[in-house]
């Protein structure tokens, strides 16, 4: 160890351990999160100062059992340990979180990272809980056991931490030398051996181990064949009501603010290029991004809360089998059931899912389920096209027709999932074993750092890619500008227009002309705006929700039945939004997937509506 | 010696609910491949000769996932990757 480099310590620890809540514990708000080059893993990096005023790096790793890497998380944590991380530091220490109630498997991590070499530290965390459970653990007898310091840590109180300072000043004072480092992955009897002498180590020093009780009578109820799912779907309800209806006074909030905004312009910028540019471009942008914020906030606000109490994994538990004839992870349902509001904070939602395949299935499916921006566009063309009848015993059709649409949609989400699990990725060796943490109370500190981070990555990260594409959105549909003897709607003059006609003869088959050849260009700003674009194409002077009265006669009279219906059916697959392909991006952490997602869902639209326009013309004719 | 029909080792993956005993064998010295993987993977979640389990719960549809305590760890796996846990009931 140098002494004037920063010492770098790493957080190692099994899942549950407390690690993160240790991290944000020593660094607060020093913290920057990142994707570690060329992998979707998080780095999550920080830093803090000892009680001595020595300033420490550290680096949280993704929670692991042991370092032989199965994911590529667990991947990043092993090459780092080991110094095999190219572009990173090789840690100084190595900091072992553990669960005080859990120490067995926290032990054999130990063992097993003595062989590392590195220099360790071992934080018994939890310790509280574990007092409060009647467990009696001999911290000394542990260190001297495994010739390693042992502090007790208690992450989410004040002053838990001190002594672990102290520790971590004295530790790097020692300057240890690194010992031989002779790690490889172990084999089964060398693992069982670990494990046997971890039982040894923890038989002699737990005078008495918790009493897990508390949990075992609420899993009881909570996975109890019938109560556990009925309670499970009630709590899914909950999150589904709250990202689709309480989300929503917010994000009117945000889109008045930004609409005022917009009005102050308009009183002080002559119209022109550049007015349009500050308000359909850059005002309308901005705004596009924040109004995501409320149904994001609210959906990982239950996240975080349903992760920190482990109840998540009782979820994924229950869920697992529903999930897995569809091809999808049990922990996939939270994200789809929010992609019925909106894809992007169920896209976000995914990294609840921790094997990768089964990520990119949720993530590459979910902007198939039919996202409430498609309802302005579905209510549109139904109540224009589709008579007001009642069929059936009081059903009345353009509700059944808005029906259909919702199940086409999931029910197309289900099979793309289904068809990526057994055919595009068939072979996934990943069993599914997970552990049940004890119920623990959910920390308010850690559910509001945990949302402050979530809301800075989407901002810095996708809303950036978002904000650019609507720009360049912009660009498209307003330049070059009308001349001055224009006839039509500026918008045939720019380039969308040009391009629009152009389009026309290859959306031709499929019943589009080119009204609507243009106005799925501004169109690729999201799905709501296809209503607006849709009014600019057929100069409706109105604005708002005028527009939509007056420009579904309009479409009556201009389109027939089976191209609003081919419409209908580009709208349930159609990629319509860049917002969904810039947080594909973020989370992916390549342009490899949203330009997939992209491909297979302009496909799929495409084929959809070229069956729908021509069966409904053979039907109607 | 003792009768080895007294002695009813069975699959983890075939035990009921409520079953309590203790793992007699995981995997096998002839595992290769995904059996094998499976097998160290078992191991890291504690599931190890002589460790006691208690399966606790089981899932809605087809029994499956189950819930299984081992030692002082709870952990939730598949009846079909569950079959390579030997185990022997109590008493």
């Amino acid at each position: 160890m140098s002494a004037t480099a920063t010492p770098v310590i790493a957080l190692v620890g099994c899942p549950n351990s407390g690690k993160t809540a240790l991290f944000n514990a020593l660094t607060g708000s020093r913290q920057k999160v990142a994707n570690y080059p060329g992998v979707t893993v998080e780095r999550r990096a920080g830093a803090f100062v000892t009680a001595a005023g020595r300033r420490i790096q550290v680096l949280d790793l993704p929670g692991t059992y042991s370092l032989r890497a199965r994911s590529p998380d667990e991947a990043v944590t092993r090459d780092v340990v080991l110094g095999r991380f190219v572009g990173e530091m090789p840690p100084d220490a190595l900091l072992v979180v553990a669960d005080a109630t859990n120490l067995r498997l926290a032990l054999r991590l130990v063992l097993e990272l003595k062989h590392t070499g590195r220099t360790l530290i071992l934080a018994v965390n939890m310790i509280d809980i574990a007092r409060r459970q009647g467990a009696e653990i001999d911290l000394k007898r542990l260190e001297s056991e495994l010739g390693v310091p042992v502090v007790a840590t208690v992450a989410v109180r004040k002053g838990g931490i001190a002594d672990l300072l102290g520790q971590i000043d004295r530790t790097i004072d020692r300057h240890a030398p690194q010992a031989p480092a002779d790690w490889h992955e172990p084999n089964a009897d060398e693992l069982r051996a670990t494990h046997h002498e971890a039982e040894r180590i923890l038989k002699a020093c737990l005078a008495r181990p918790a009493d897990a009780s508390v949990t075992a009578r609420i899993d009881q109820v909570l996975l109890h064949p019938v109560a556990g799912i009925l309670i499970l779907l009630a709590l899914l309800f909950l999150i589904f009501q709250a990202v689709f209806t309480w989300a929503q006074p917010a994000m009117d909030l945000i889109k008045n603010g930004f609409d005022a905004l917009a009005g102050v312009v308009d009183a002080t910028l002559p119209k022109g290029m550049l007015h349009s540019l500050i308000t359909d471009g850059i005002i309308a942008g901005v705004g596009s991004v924040l109004v995501f914020l409320p149904q994001i906030l609210l959906l990982f606000f239950f996240i975080i809360l349903l992760e920190d109490s482990g109840y998540m994994a009782r979820a994924a538990f229950l869920m697992d089998r529903i999930m897995g004839g569809a091809g999808l992870h049990g922990r996939a349902f939270i994200p789809l059931l929010s992609s019925f509001a909106c894809a992007i904070p169920g896209i976000m939602a995914t990294r609840v899912i921790d094997n990768r395949r089964d990520r990119l299935t949720t993530i590459l499916v979910a902007p198939l389920m039919t996202c409430s921006a498609r309802i302005p566009v579905y209510t549109l063309i139904i109540s224009a096209f589709v008579p007001a009848r009642t069929v059936w015993a009081g059903m009345q059709l353009q509700g059944l027709v808005m029906f259909a649409l919702y199940a086409i949609g999931i029910l197309s989400a289900l099979t793309v999932a289904f068809v990526l699990k057994r055919l595009v990725w068939p072979h996934d060796a990943d069993p599914f074993l997970l552990e049940l943490p004890g119920y623990k109370l959910p920390s308010v500190q850690n559910l509001v750092f945990g949302l402050w981070q979530r809301t800075t990555i989407f901002l810095r990260r996708a809303g950036t890619i978002i904000f650019a594409l609507m720009v360049v959105i912009w660009f498209l549909s307003s330049v070059p500008g009308a001349p001055p003897e224009a006839t039509e709607p500026a918008i045939n003059y720019s380039i969308a227009g040009i391009v629009g006609h152009w389009l026309a003869p290859l959306l031709a088959p499929i019943g589009f002309n080119w009204q609507i050849a243009i106005a799925l260009i501004p169109g690729l700003a999201a799905r709501e705006v296809a209503v607006a674009a849709l009014g600019t194409v057929y100069a409706i002077a109105d604005q708002g929700e005028a527009a939509k009265s007056a420009l579904g006669p309009v479409l009556a009279a201009n389109w027939s039945l089976p191209t609003a219906l081919a419409l209908l059916a580009w709208y349930i697959f159609a990629p319509q939004c860049v917002a969904t392909l810039g947080v594909i991006r973020r989370e992916t952490n390549s342009w490899r997937w949203p330009a997939v997602a992209f491909l297979y869902m302009i496909t799929l639209a495409y084929l959809a509506a070229f069956a729908t326009y021509h069966i409904s013309a053979a039907l109607l004719s | 010696m003792p009768d080895s029909t007294t002695i009813k080792t069975l699959p983890l993956g075939l035990a009921a609910k409520g079953f309590r005993g203790r793992v007699a064998r995981v995997g096998s010295p002839a595992s290769v491949g995904d059996d094998a993987e499976l097998e160290r993977r078992l191991i890291e979640m504690g599931f190890i000769e002589g460790a006691a389990v208690q399966l606790l719960h089981e899932g809605f549809i087809g029994r499956d996932p189950i819930a299984v305590r081992v030692d002082d760890t709870t952990v939730a796996v598949r009846r079909r990757d569950a079959r390579l846990i030997l185990v022997d009931p109590e008493g």
